[in-house]
């Protein structure tokens, strides 16, 4: 059975190719250089589990960290 | 068009400017790939070329073996080539560059501008639609991205003739001929001096006008130096990069009407089926120069040598994408790197897909029905940036 998501975009890792917040634009927000970092405190709501794994899929440059608590 | 011999032996001696890798250059990479992770040739004053999508993505995250202060692979190697930050830079200096230029072309300020980007397609189609045909290349997708890119920088859209030329004489010809690049970098270096000259009396904005007002850390306005050669850079890069994306595009949906029915009974498809054309048909390869020996995929790197940055091979390889060779427009894991990787991602990737998105939509919308014209024949640009520059249609159903 799987826990509660939680999804984290490594800082240093991202370069702002934006495709998380294309694919769950619920999830993940940009700032104004375009880099991505998570809604909140990256708590994935019930529901939105499909979208976390494939933004994590997604991500050209392997910044997006999803964990079960 | 090259005045380059024939490549008799690819792994030993490739060379990007041979009329095969112009005309198809998959089964090249593939050979490539079996071979080695790197591949070296004596060409361009000796260069190698990363052949999996690991190589390419060790190089472009490798900045201390790796310098980007020459971004195109030459026969020449001149010392003074015009620097065009950020894309010219290395760190430190690359990052401050390039934030500057981060904000105008955010996906949020790419909203800003989709409404004319869609307009500038309307207008290209009613030009040809009424002929029952048209060269896409010659018509439609050359002159997308340079009216727009125009528009964001406050320039005269009429002017793109003269931008188009400049950047055939940059990124083709000057591969061989350094005299027409030098000219076409010094034509240009003053139709901007012009336009900067004009803003500080009468203030403007647009993005010539952010670069002119833009800051550096200690509170210095930029070089004339950097904010021109930003300005090159900008219009250089944002131009046949995506005139060939959006013409790989309608190339591939011209022939492969299975695609088009698709895209057209299910809209919500086009974000994912433009990743995946970007994968399979990425325009871009960028260079780097060796500056330190050092590995990579368990192959020797020697300084002295530039290296092809394909992104067009590694989004190509098995090994990350499983079907490489086929276009799959659902695809669900999609790490493509056509828009590069590391710290030098384009800066325009957003507005490169806002315009293939915009482009595909008012073409399927106005001309649902096309099929390349067997009477033509469609060609392929040579060298750094690859796109249909000849792309014959027929508008319809196949009769």
């Amino acid at each position: 059975m799987s826990g509660k998501l939680k999804i984290h975009v490594d800082q240093e890792k991202c370069q702002g190719h934006a495709r998380c917040k294309s694919l769950a634009p619920e999830l993940f927000e940009l700032d104004e250089f375009g880099n991505a970092h998570e809604i909140g405190d990256g708590s994935v709501p019930k529901g939105l589990e499909d979208k976390a794994w494939l933004a994590k899929a997604n991500c050209p440059e392997f910044a997006i960290d999803v964990t079960e608590d | 068009m090259s005045s380059h011999a024939p490549v008799t032996d690819w792994v030993h001696d490739f060379d990007h400017t041979d009329p095969r890798w112009t005309e198809n250059p998959f089964p090249i990479w593939d050979e490539l790939r079996a071979e080695s992770p790197v591949v070296h040739t004596n060409r361009f004053l000796g260069c190698y070329l990363p052949t999996t999508y690991e190589a390419v993505r060790e190089i472009a995250h490798d900045t201390e073996h790796f310098s980007s202060r020459r971004v195109i692979v030459r026969d020449v190697r001149p010392e003074a080539t015009g620097v065009a930050p950020p894309i010219t830079s290395d760190p430190p200096e690359h990052k401050p560059a390039k934030q500057l230029l981060l904000p105008p072309f955010t996906p949020d300020a790419m909203k800003k501008l989709e409404p004319r980007v869609r307009a500038i397609c309307n207008e290209l189609i009613d030009e040809f639609i009424a002929d029952g045909k048209c060269d896409a290349a010659a018509r439609y997708t050359k002159h997308i991205p340079v009216r727009a890119i125009a528009h964001m920088l406050g320039i005269p859209e009429k002017d793109s003739d003269l931008f188009i030329k400049w950047i055939h004489e940059i990124l083709e010809l000057g591969i061989m001929d350094d005299d027409a690049l030098m000219r076409a970098v010094h034509e240009m270096t003053g139709y901007f001096a012009g336009h900067i000259e004009h803003r500080k009396k009468h203030p403007t904005d647009d993005l010539i006008s952010t670069l002119m007002n833009a800051r550096d850390k200690s509170g210095q306005p930029l070089s004339d130096t950097h904010v021109l050669g930003s300005l090159r850079l900008l219009l250089i890069a944002g131009i046949d990069t995506t005139w060939s994306a959006i013409g790989a595009s309608l190339w591939h949906l011209a022939k492969t009407p299975a695609d088009r029915a698709r895209l057209i009974a299910e809209p919500e498809l086009m974000p994912t089926a433009v990743e995946e054309l970007l994968r399979a048909y990425s325009p871009v390869t960028m260079a780097r120069e060796v500056m330190k020996e050092t590995v990579v995929s368990g192959c020797p790197v020697k300084p002295g040598n530039m290296v092809l940055l394909s992104f067009p091979a590694a989004n190509r390889d098995p090994a990350m994408f499983p079907d490489a060779d086929k276009v799959v427009i659902d695809r669900k894991e999609n790490r493509h790197a056509a828009f590069g990787l590391g710290i030098h991602r384009c800066v325009g990737s957003n507005l490169a897909r806002m315009e293939m998105t915009v482009a595909i939509q008012e073409w399927l919308k106005r001309i649902p029905d096309f099929r390349l014209d067997p009477a033509g024949r469609v060609t392929w640009s040579e060298g750094t940036v690859r796109g249909p520059r000849q792309l014959p249609m027929l508008f319809g159903k196949a009769g």
